[in-house]
């Protein structure tokens, strides 16, 4: 996994809430074997009209807003556990997802794939979409190490919450494949313990 | 200290715990399907680390499968692929896959307690968010991410932090015509589509302890659209009754033996949950959702609630829905009985006692998709496909069908379809659909009257459910 330790770039602004996987990529698109391509459908629907036409009101199509990370309603990833979302998000450009709340889920697979969600106040959030309305040219800082974000030239600090482990796998580029296997050991004792 | 039943099946999962971080928990069965293997599977080949308990894994087709003509060569080229690739993975390393036309073959979260494959006090993982279905059996059960079916594949573990409790309780007695889908729908719709996340859920009171165990499935199916994790109810005679005889059920002295821990498989009186609500049975009527989320539900004959709100009026445009509206009349011309929520034997049987010697609405185009080889094999044994036929409607093949539209069982844009599935999401069954979700019995009553009835003014309903 790449590692992620600071990003400072602009941001596109989604204030819609409970956004699901299902508009993060469609269930058409999870036909493929591998990870790959899934960026060209990130919320397909909302992109392009049903005859493929784009739709101009979609945020991701107003060349105003650019930049690698997404603010988003609250409850962003609801629903199906399609890890596909967090590769299409990635695959994307996105690096770091910033809401005043995640499903459950989607957050997991968020962090397995070098994605940063960071959660904020439901007024942090809300100061965010205004500053981006205002001027798309804002720039967020996030700093994973000392899990902070804040607004390049203004006073807006907030600090964010992360898991210990997942920080540290996250500065590393670990996954939790290698922390698991170099557990084998108790996972075998664990079994004969408990005889399956 | 008094123990919730999620604490005694979690703590005696934990393998290890890491200071400051998750647990290593450890995972009893892993179900797996086409959609959400194939990259793990890759993973693991590419980093040359091998399946490390195949004989606890049981695979299944049914998110992109065809529901007619299974026994053709499937025609999409990307999902015959897919299949294809499940197959080789499967055969590769050695785990038993229930394909198409299986006998056992079905929706994941049919099968695994339909064979005996679920059974109380366990864990059970699926790169699928209804994995939580199994929750009925008093199991932890949940959907997990395709790096974490890597992780399963490669350790028979996961990296979890502890979720917190929450409890729901229901007691009292159910009106007539109000099924398990109504009170799961009544719960989120009271709670909310984020009110469970970070939780991990417990159904209690009387109304669970007497449903069958095909609706307390429906009822933890939907744990996940409150987003809580999974959801679960304390295993009982029902839940043991259900489980004996069942083809990997344990049988004779073995069975007895598990019955016996089994009963230890209960929340103490005095433990503590983060998080309770509870409802009273007499209030649930017959649930329809309006918007675009599971959460935006109503009685059937109350009205839309007009909310001031940017994302609830987008959910209402999508819908073509006004504030105030009332859905009753509202007509239909599309109807799904199906989906890991609703597909079971007791589904189709509601459906059946209702539509017979009644036809179908001329407008209406009904699919009805069992859950399994297995369901769609009782339907025929008893009768339920001759009334069906009689009423007019078609059963099709076994699978996820409509419920996410990944095969041809798409609804047209603009249609409404009233469906038994669990998520009403923009698109989710086909661009442009307008998914309104309800119980089977509602599902059935809008089929034949070819439009949105209240079915607790039907006389024949009190005399039927």
């Amino acid at each position: 996994m790449e590692k992620f330790e600071r990003l400072i770039s602009t941001a596109i602004p989604l204030p819609t809430e409970n956004v699901d996987t299902d508009q993060i990529i469609p269930a058409r698109f999870l036909k493929a074997t591998n990870k790959q391509g899934f960026g060209d459908n990130v919320f397909r629907d909302w992109r392009y009209h049903k005859d493929g036409s784009i739709n101009t009101n979609f945020v991701l199509n107003n060349t105003m807003y650019n930049g690698s990370i997404l603010v988003a309603g609250n409850n962003f990833g609801c629903g199906s556990s399609r890890e596909h979302a967090a590769w299409a998000l990635a695959g994307y450009g996105f690096k770091v997802i910033i809401s005043s709340f995640f499903a459950d889920i989607f957050k997991g697979n968020a962090l397995n794939n070098g994605i940063l969600p960071v959660q904020v106040s439901e007024d942090c959030l809300k100061t965010l979409l205004q500053l981006i309305k205002e001027n798309p040219e804002t720039q967020i800082d996030i700093d994973l190490q000392n899990q902070v974000l804040q607004i390049v030239g203004n006073v807006i600090v907030e600090k964010f919450e992360i898991d210990t482990y997942k920080k540290l796998c996250l500065l590393n580029g670990y996954d939790d494949i290698d922390y698991l296997l170099s557990n084998k050991d108790k996972i075998v004792a664990y079994e004969q313990e408990h005889q399956f | 200290m008094a123990k919730t039943l999620f604490d005694k099946v979690w703590d005696k999962h934990v393998v290890d715990t890491i200071k400051d971080g998750p647990q290593i928990v450890y995972i009893d069965k892993h179900l797996i399907h086409e959609v959400t293997s194939p990259q793990a599977f890759n993973e693991l080949s590419e980093r040359t680390i091998p399946i490390f308990r195949p004989q606890q894994i049981v695979a299944t087709a049914d998110h992109n499968t065809p529901t007619v003509d299974q026994h053709l060569p499937v025609k999409d080229t990307l999902s015959r692929n897919q299949l294809k690739q499940l197959t080789e993975n499967c055969s590769r390393n050695n785990i038993e896959l229930y394909g198409l036309g299986h006998e056992y073959n079905g929706i994941v979260h049919v099968i695994g307690p339909e064979l005996g494959i679920t059974q109380p006090g366990m864990t059970i993982v699926c790169g699928d968010s209804h994995t939580s279905t199994h929750g009925a059996f008093g199991t932890i059960a949940f959907g997990i991410g395709t790096s974490q079916v890597a992780q399963v594949f490669a350790s028979q573990c996961l990296l979890m932090n502890k979720p917190k409790k929450l409890r729901v309780n229901v007691h009292g007695k159910l009106k007539k015509g109000v099924l398990p889908k109504d009170v799961i729908l009544y719960i989120i719709a009271k709670l909310g589509t984020n009110s469970g996340t970070g939780y991990f859920c417990e159904y209690a009171g009387n109304v669970f302890e007497e449903m069958s165990m095909e609706g307390r499935m429906t009822v933890c199916n939907m744990s996940i659209e409150m987003g809580a994790r999974g959801g679960m109810i304390a295993p009982d005679e029902t839940t043991f009754e259900y489980v004996k005889g069942r083809k990997f059920a344990p049988k004779g002295a073995d069975f007895d033996k598990k019955v016996a821990y089994w009963k230890t498989l209960k929340t103490d009186q005095d433990a503590v949950f983060d998080l309770e609500y509870s409802f009273d049975a007499a209030d649930i009527e017959p649930m329809i959702t309006y918007g675009t989320n599971p959460g935006m539900g109503i009685k059937i004959s109350e009205a839309i609630p007009s909310l001031d709100d940017a994302s609830f009026e987008k959910s209402l445009a999508y819908m073509n829905f006004q504030k105030g509206e009332k859905l009753l009349n509202k007509p239909i011309n599309y109807v799904f009985i199906g989906s890991c929520t609703n597909s079971r034997i007791e589904d189709f049987r509601v459906a059946a006692n209702y539509v017979k010697g009644k036809q179908k609405a001329p407008n209406v185009h009904a699919w009805l998709v069992p859950g399994s080889q297995q369901v769609a094999k009782q339907i025929k044994e008893e009768g339920l496909e001759t009334i069906f036929i009689a009423a007019g409607f078609k059963l099709r093949q076994p699978g996820c069908s409509a419920c996410l539209a990944m095969n041809d069982d798409k609804i047209p844009e603009g249609e409404y379809c009233v469906s038994t599935s669990n998520r009403n999401f923009e698109g989710r069954q086909g661009q442009g659909a307008r998914t309104i979700l309800a119980s089977p019995l509602v599902a059935a009553s809008t089929a034949v009257a070819g439009k949105i009835i209240n079915v607790l003014e039907e006389p024949s309903t009190l005399e039927l459910v």
